[in-house]
């Protein structure tokens, strides 16, 4: 599980010494860095290595130490670890997901790398995601879409498009029902996946501002708004759109559903595309498109979950901590982890290049062009943790039974009231 | 010259060497009781007292009284998530029990001898050497409602399909039925010991008095196996307040939180990605404690009567 680059790292820094470049501010990184990770799945892991291995060549007096922890695991152990046995670098997720240790001192206060005049220009865009009260408490590494991905080849023996409004998607709907499949394939054992369902409804029922809103805890459960979201989303579960037993199952384990051709769309983040690839699927039986829109009167807004690197507040080589989320950030850096080879997602520094994949190019046009109202981070980073998993699991439970909303929503209401004062 | 020797060397010894009797027990016993007065009572005083402050496990406590206690009254009271596994604790502890006559029976039917008995042994016994993460995950593929095989012998009979695992109802039952597989072999390994002490005379006495079938298992056979008894009562009980394991594999507690017990709602609450409310989760810890302490008060109890002889 834990691994030590040392030694590959020490035979990198003899090759830069030797190629004797002029790097980084002008005066060359001792010490050591601790970086810990959680990047644990093969392809994130490799695109890491790889980039602290160059970060090592330009500075090769610095001791690099790399420690991948598990991706599950290491949620429950950030908490130990920034407390105990900080190291300089750690990275974790954006807005609320880093609230509780920013309020606990325990992230260092960056907002000084963010003065920097490349850095402010270039990462404009996931700022507010990384700060918390006016101060930003980190950098941003790689971000990705979310949205509708489909079947295209059904579609089209069907007869039919893209929705762009809301009856349109319904209409889809019927008509893949009445052709003996399912609409949409979830897997909600692990409750987020509804809560990406309820991020799009609501944004596209209330809009962004409104979200953030009832995030925040500033509105009830109970409002007349938040119930039209619902009813929209049972109008899709009255007509039977989503595949059964959907609480059983991981989101892995709803891929065969959309695979088979039992079920046409998914609605996901950019990492679906890769398994449904593994899977035998071709560019030209899988297709995306943006969450239509359901109230013309809102901005669309998207979510794009943001993950990050942070300095703990504890760390004991901060200059080296800062010159590494510096690089990490660099045009070239973000052009080169994100691309299509390496973790397939997209890169933060707006000077980057996006890579040449369908999906990539299709998503950050998307984001950055059509989502006016606002992006967010995905509901269970957005809202507290325990509102997030008491709201999560009303989301589930409502998807297996609507007609408890009532008693689902009195629920969140006494939990909001407990959680927020 | 050697009899005046004696009593001087018994006079010069020193306070540590006339004790070494009495001394030597509390020596050999002082690092588990240390360790045990570390490890499991300093907890216990521990988590009750984090349970009467509101902590997130990384900032400032907050003392807060018995309020943690008081949600946890209201969500009783609300039929709430702590009154779910609160129902579901005792539905395990009633229903795990079965494991005991279960065991006895397969037990009672092991015990023969016929060519390969000793295979059929560990063919029976078998799901107890797996681990329970295990069992776990091959209930939850026989259970699953598209593939699994208990749907596919449902559908046999033209039954089904249930989806057993995402059935509110149901779930807590369909993880109980994981749970009794590996336990019953447990138990049933207990009796096979058992039987083998049963005093054949008594068994013969038994026959001469017209004893058969089902009056000479209850009057004669099931007392000799009070012991065997005892130990799966005692396995069982603490196997049901254990099943942790098999929640987290096989369903995270869900749907909607149908299948949490104590032990998993207190990691879900302080411990778990979304948790950090240390001080509920202590007081739920405090509760499960609670629950324990009547049984391990009365297993206690009985251990020292059978000490005394009745």
């Amino acid at each position: 599980m834990r691994s030590t680059l040392k030694a590959a790292l020490a035979a990198l820094a003899t090759v830069a010494f030797t190629s004797g470049g002029t790097f980084g501010d002008g005066h060359s990184l001792t010490g050591n860095l601790k970086i810990f990770l959680d990047t644990s799945n093969p392809a994130p892991r490799a695109t890491m290595e790889a980039m602290i291995g160059r970060f090592q060549e330009m500075h090769p007096d610095l001791e690099i130490d790399v420690t991948v922890i598990d991706r599950e695991e290491y949620k429950t152990q950030i908490r130990n670890f920034l407390s105990a046995n900080p190291p300089d670098v750690a990275n974790w997720y954006a807005a609320n997901r880093m609230r509780p240790y920013v309020e606990a001192g325990l992230f260092e206060d960056v907002s000084d790398l963010w003065q920097d005049p490349e850095i402010a220009a270039n990462l404009a865009s996931t700022k507010g995601a990384l700060t918390i009260d006016g101060k930003q408490w980190g950098v941003p590494y790689t971000y990705y879409q979310w949205g509708v991905y489909y079947r295209k080849d059904i579609y089209e023996e069907l007869g039919l498009s893209e929705a762009a409004d809301w009856e349109q998607f319904v209409a889809n709907c019927q008509a893949i029902l009445d052709s003996g499949r399912k609409c949409f394939t979830i897997g909600t054992k692990f409750l987020w996946t509804a809560g990406g369902w309820f991020d799009y409804l609501n944004m596209r029922t209330n809009g962004f501002d409104f979200h953030m809103s009832l995030a925040a805890g500033d509105v009830s459960w109970e409002d007349d708004r938040v119930r039209q979201t619902f009813a929209n989303w049972r109008q899709l579960i009255d007509m039977g759109a989503f595949i059964d037993n959907h609480q059983t199952y991981s989101w892995q384990e709803a891929l065969p559903f959309i695979v088979n051709g039992e079920a046409v769309h998914y609605l996901m983040g950019n990492f679906a595309v890769a398994p449904l690839r593994d899977a035998g699927l071709t560019d030209d039986q899988i297709d995306f498109y943006q969450f239509p829109v359901i109230n013309s009167a809102v901005l669309l807004a998207e979510d794009a979950p943001t993950d990050t690197f942070h300095i703990p507040a504890n760390a004991e080589n901060k200059e080296a901590a800062r010159a590494f989320l510096k690089f990490v950030v660099s045009e070239d850096e973000q052009t080169e982890i994100n691309n299509g080879s390496n973790l397939g997602q997209l890169p933060v520094n707006a000077k980057s290049s996006v890579d040449d994949d369908k999906f990539l190019r299709e998503g950050f046009a998307m984001l950055s062009t059509n989502s006016p109202g606002g992006v967010a981070q995905f509901w269970d980073r957005d809202a507290p943790a325990e509102m997030a998993k008491v709201s999560m699991e009303g989301f589930q439970e409502f998807m297996v039974k609507p007609d408890d909303l009532d008693r689902i929503l009195s629920r969140l209401e006494r939990a909001r009231q407990r959680i927020y004062n | 010259m050697s009899r005046t020797d004696m009593p001087l060397i018994g006079r010069q010894s020193s306070w540590l060497r006339r004790n070494q009797i009495a001394l030597a027990p509390w020596l050999f016993l002082t690092p588990v009781v240390l360790f045990f007065l570390f490890y499991v009572i300093f907890p216990i005083f521990q988590s009750f007292n984090v349970s009467l402050y509101e902590w997130d496990g990384l900032g400032p406590r907050k003392y807060v009284g018995f309020r943690n206690y008081e949600y946890l009254y209201w969500e009783f009271v609300d039929r709430d998530a702590f009154f779910v596994s609160l129902k579901n604790n005792v539905l395990w502890l009633v229903l795990y029990l079965l494991a005991i006559p279960a065991g006895l029976l397969i037990a009672l039917f092991l015990n023969q001898t016929v060519a390969g008995i000793r295979l059929y042994k560990s063919l029976f016994f078998f799901p107890f050497v797996i681990s329970q993460v295990v069992v776990g995950l091959v209930f939850t593929w026989f259970y699953d409602p598209t593939f699994g095989l208990l749907n596919s012998l449902l559908g046999v009979f033209g039954l089904g399909p249930v989806n057993v695992l995402g059935d509110e109802n149901l779930v807590t039952y369909g993880i109980v039925l994981a749970g009794l597989w590996p336990q019953t072999a447990y138990c049933m390994i207990l009796y096979l010991t058992g039987l083998n002490a049963v005093d054949p005379e008594q068994i013969e006495a038994g026959r001469l008095d017209g004893a058969k079938g089902v009056r000479m298992l209850w009057y004669v056979i099931v007392p000799q196996l009070r012991p065997a008894t005892f130990i799966a009562f005692v396995v069982t009980i603490i196997g049901a307040l254990r099943s942790f394991d098999f929640i987290a594999v096989m369903t995270q507690g869900g749907p909607f939180g149908s299948s949490r017990v104590l032990a998993f709602y207190m990691f879900e609450v302080a411990l778990s990605e979304y948790g950090f409310r240390m001080g509920y989760g202590a007081a739920i810890a405090v509760t499960l404690f609670a629950i324990m302490v009547v049984f391990i008060a009365y297993f206690l109890w009985s251990m020292y009567r059978e000490e005394r002889g009745y």
